[in-house]
């Protein structure tokens, strides 16, 4: 029961404070969406903490991409991984806190001033950090498809993935799906 | 009730549950067919600049529109409540038989399509650089930066959204200046 709700690791208060306030932090810088912040999050959880595996970092939002739902949700299951379902509570909370309070009170004044240089000005700048970040992103996720030897069925599969959703209008979730039995079957 | 919900600002949801039920209906189906429609787009834009999940955001913004903090509070829960609690059930289940070589597989190739499926994001997004006040040749730069400095180098996110992205910002400010003041002359 402990495990469940706490995890395995035990954290000290202090640690607890840094998870809230490292996920409150990535909230705000989380322009884009929240899969821009993923890099940091391995950075900050696998890298520096050593509270996660990386393999465990990537299943984590396989899991998320896989379930349906809004994609922040990979949040969730990176917390739960780290310290039980308070973990995930923290993790959830911190990252959505400061973002749902700033979009509550700038929304109405941003599309009023959606044509002032400096609100287009913030968006054509960040447009291409967000791209950027996306693909770091992408680069992270394929790590165990490029571990030591590169493992081409599941660089395929990647391939494959990327073809089908900017070709196809299936869901990702039944390509995630198909693409976990796919591995299964052949024992990639 | 969801149908409230869709047919947008001409006929807006009277209950707090009736926003609830039509994001989780949306949450659980994915948003796929929902986002073409005008209005959202335009929305969605804004959505996109405010920090935080997106989706989540248009929610917060659209409940709030709707009905106050308590339209907010019925769309955001409705868009996270169950799909939380599904993907922590699918957690539990990992962390029970995650170990299995079977699992192993599955997860591993689960993995690569969700790595792929974050490229095909970034590929999708792409195009629209060609109309950023930036130019290509400088967007293409700032991404191969950021992708560089965060996969590569590890830098913190603080460090390059508020360095290499205030600098993007900065350049995108002069440009969109000096072409407003081309266009008055």
């Amino acid at each position: 029961m402990n495990a469940l709700l706490y995890g395995s690791t035990t954290l000290s208060g202090a640690e607890w404070w840094a998870l809230f306030a490292h996920f409150l932090m990535l909230s705000m810088l989380a322009i884009g969406g929240a899969m821009v912040t993923a890099p940091d999050m391995h950075r900050y959880l696998v890298q520096e903490r050593g509270w996660l595996s990386a393999g465990s970092f990537t299943d984590s939002v396989a899991i998320a991409q896989a379930a349906p739902g809004p994609n922040v949700l990979f949040v969730a299951v990176l917390g739960f991984q780290v310290a039980g379902l308070a973990g995930a509570a923290v993790a959830m909370a911190g990252s959505l806190l400061p973002s749902t309070v700033v979009a509550l009170q700038a929304a109405r004044w941003l599309q009023h001033h959606r044509q002032a240089l400096g609100v287009r000005a913030f968006k054509a700048g960040l447009a291409p950090i967000t791209i950027g970040l996306l693909l770091s992103t992408g680069w992270l996720l394929s790590a165990p498809a490029r571990t030591l030897t590169p493992q081409w069925p599941l660089l395929g599969l990647m391939a494959a993935s990327v073809l089908l959703s900017l070709h196809s209008k299936l869901s990702p979730v039944w390509m995630i799906l198909a693409g976990g039995l796919a591995a299964l079957v052949f024992g990639w | 009730m969801p149908e409230q919900a869709q047919a947008g600002p001409a006929a807006p949801p009277q209950s707090a549950w009736a926003i609830y039920c039509a994001f989780n209906r949306l949450a659980l189906q994915g948003f796929g067919a929902w986002l073409d429609r005008t209005q959202f787009l335009e929305l969605l834009s804004v959505c996109q600049v405010l920090p935080g999940p997106n989706v989540v955001n248009l929610g917060l913004v659209l409940g709030h529109r709707w009905l106050g903090w308590r339209g907010a509070a019925a769309a955001a829960s409705g868009l996270l409540l169950i799909p939380t609690l599904l993907v922590l059930m699918l957690a539990v289940a990992y962390q029970a038989w995650g170990q299995w070589p079977a699992l192993a597989s599955l997860l591993r190739g689960m993995g690569a399509v969700a790595a792929g499926l974050v490229l095909a994001m970034a590929f999708k997004l792409a195009p629209a650089l060609r109309q950023n006040a930036l130019g290509w040749p400088l967007c293409a730069a700032f991404a191969l930066a950021t992708c560089l400095a965060v996969a590569w180098w590890r830098w913190p996110l603080a460090a390059v959204v508020l360095g290499l992205g205030s600098l993007a910002c900065g350049l995108a400010y002069l440009r969109l200046r000096r072409q407003a003041r081309h266009d008055a002359a």
